[in-house]
């Protein structure tokens, strides 16, 4: 059988990729230019025995979505930067309580209310960064509406794997823009969930990981009783002032997503085996970049595309390959030059970084990018 | 056919965003091209000028918007003095004739007809202007076979609007026929 091709909104496939990958609680507060995720969901979770509430604020609509995955189902909410900026506090219990969950940030410009209905790519140092302590951080970037159903499948899995929320960061263009998908079918794509405790719940210890460094989690109300909480805990889940336990338990945290580096990270690297020059794009600006590089190469450049659909953690390991090869790379982004500071610190000095920068609300458009190729000649 | 990029614009609630997800869906998902929507909008949901933009293409599409027009469709005064700036010279202008007193000048081409007239006397309902301009830009510049746009249009209105709105696409294509 052929799979079902249909005419969707970037928001609307990831509605589609949320219930694939078997998402039955959403907890959200409407925000443009997000809002069509939460809309959709609030029409397509009832039909399948999932529960959708519009919370009081983004907060609560942060707690609740960490407390519906607690209780066993897989969770989500959807915001913009204002939004996402409120559920940072949450998003840390979120981390440090090892709550899996996906967070879909469909960026837009400014700080605070910004420019609502216009792109922007500036949460992207956010996404790592913004709530306060070390934790590790895994944040997915689409580019196409087809990926946008496809990531948000990886989104879920990835946080149901390594037990932790994990951000789906998009954009107005990708999330606002319609093209043809094709839906998966039922099986086709896997979809993975979490780790259960198989043993006596009386010898359960929430924190106490297995060999691939993530701790089984038990549903609330399934007989497993345990104690969650903000603070540095033991394995135990009780709270424990031990700095050194603290500690050991953060850079474990820190590992079940670096040992895992290799399933984490996915990258598409274009026309990039014999480039001069690499453009280092994602999200929106990565079609920009594409079409730009296409041409280029008709022009007998040797130009070639390397886009991170894992932007978190950065894709280095991947980048590192070009460092030493590549004469220059260009990195546009719709923010004042972020990631370009993450490609600065792996070419380490041994290459020209430049950036193509915008926050007018504007794409940056294949032709800008063309210029700057055009001047490295 | 390489690339032709499209826009559709008007005031907002006269479902130009509704006749360009139309067109794309007919290309796309009808007839195997590629094809992408999007929009720009500002926070108003009624009134002020509003546009939609396809860009229908054999080859994979990149970047998503429209850089210069082939056609821009204008039903209001506003929008055709907004949206029309960037359109080829070689590209086409559609205009109502009943709310587009005066055409933008330009090297481009120009063709008013009575779409919202039509809609409302001939059809029966001022609504279905949206579905009377697709028929109309269709008919002029065969972007896809008319059955196939029909069968888009049926996929996206309510139930048992059907009849209206192929009376709508019809009585597009034949404005566009006598304009010809």
């Amino acid at each position: 059988m052929a799979r079902e091709i249909r005419f969707l909104q970037g928001n609307e496939a990831v509605c589609e990729g949320a219930l694939y990958a078997g998402c039955r609680f959403y907890a959200g507060y409407p925000i443009t230019p997000s809002t069509e995720i939460a809309e959709g969901l609030s029409a397509s979770l009832p039909k399948v025995g999932g529960r959708f509430i519009q919370m009081e604020d983004e907060l609560a609509a942060m707690a609740a979505t960490i407390g519906g995955s607690i209780a066993g189902k897989k969770s989500m909410t959807a915001t913009s930067g204002p939004g996402m900026s409120l559920k940072m506090e949450n998003l840390g219990y979120g981390y440090l309580t090892e709550i899996p969950c996906v967070i879909v940030n469909v960026m837009r410009g400014g700080p605070s209310t910004g420019l609502p209905t216009g792109p922007g790519q500036s949460d992207v140092m956010q996404a790592k960064w913004g709530t306060h302590g070390d934790h590790p951080a895994i944040v997915l970037t689409p580019s196409t509406v087809q990926e946008q159903l496809n990531e948000t499948v990886r989104a879920f899995n990835l946080a149901e794997k390594y037990r932790m929320p994990v951000i789906l960061l998009t954009d107005e263009i990708i999330g606002h823009m319609r093209e043809a998908i094709e839906i998966p079918e039922p099986g086709e794509l896997e979809v993975i969930d979490r780790k259960r405790p198989t043993c006596d719940p009386k010898d359960y210890k929430p924190y106490k990981p297995e060999a691939d460094l993530v701790p089984p989690m038990a549903d609330f109300g399934s007989g497993y009783r345990y104690h969650i909480t903000g603070l540095n805990h033991a394995e135990d889940g009780f709270p424990s002032n031990n700095g050194k336990m603290a500690q050991a338990d953060e850079i474990r945290q820190e590992n079940k997503v670096m040992h895992h580096y290799d399933d984490i990270v996915k990258v598409e690297e274009f026309e990039c085996a014999d480039a001069e020059i690499i453009v280092f794009a994602y999200g929106s600006s990565a079609r920009s970049a594409k079409e730009a590089v296409i041409k280029a190469r008709e022009e007998g450049v040797k130009v070639g595309l390397f886009r991170p659909l894992t932007l978190w953690p950065f894709p280095e390991k991947h980048l590192e390959k070009y460092v030493g090869k590549t004469k220059k790379f260009i990195v546009p982004e719709l923010n004042l030059g972020m990631i370009k500071l993450e490609v600065d610190r792996v070419v380490k000095g041994q290459a020209e970084v430049v950036g193509i920068n915008k926050i007018d609300s504007d794409p940056i458009t294949p032709v800008e990018i063309m210029d700057e190729i055009r001047r490295s000649k | 056919m390489a690339r032709s990029e499209i826009r559709l614009s008007g005031s907002g609630g006269q479902g130009m965003i509704t006749a360009g997800i139309i067109l794309a869906m007919a290309a796309s998902v009808f007839e195997g091209k590629k094809a992408i929507q999007s929009q720009s909008y500002g926070p108003e949901a009624r009134g002020g000028a509003s546009k939609a933009e396809v860009i229908i293409s054999d080859d994979d599409i990149y970047y998503p918007k429209v850089m210069n027009p082939d056609v821009v469709v204008a039903l209001t005064q506003e929008a055709a003095d907004k949206y029309c700036k960037d359109l080829k010279d070689t590209g086409l202008l559609i205009v109502d004739n009943l709310m587009v007193k005066k055409a933008p000048e330009g090297k481009f081409k120009v063709i008013g007809l009575d779409i919202i007239v039509t809609a409302a006397e001939k059809v029966g309902k001022a609504m279905v202007a949206n579905v009377v301009t697709l028929g109309a830009l269709n008919a002029l510049c065969d972007f896809v076979d008319h059955s196939t746009l029909e069968k888009a249009v049926l996929s996206r209105v309510p139930r048992g609007t059907e009849e209206l709105n192929k009376k709508a696409l019809a009585a597009g294509a034949e404005l566009a026929k006598a304009a010809k």
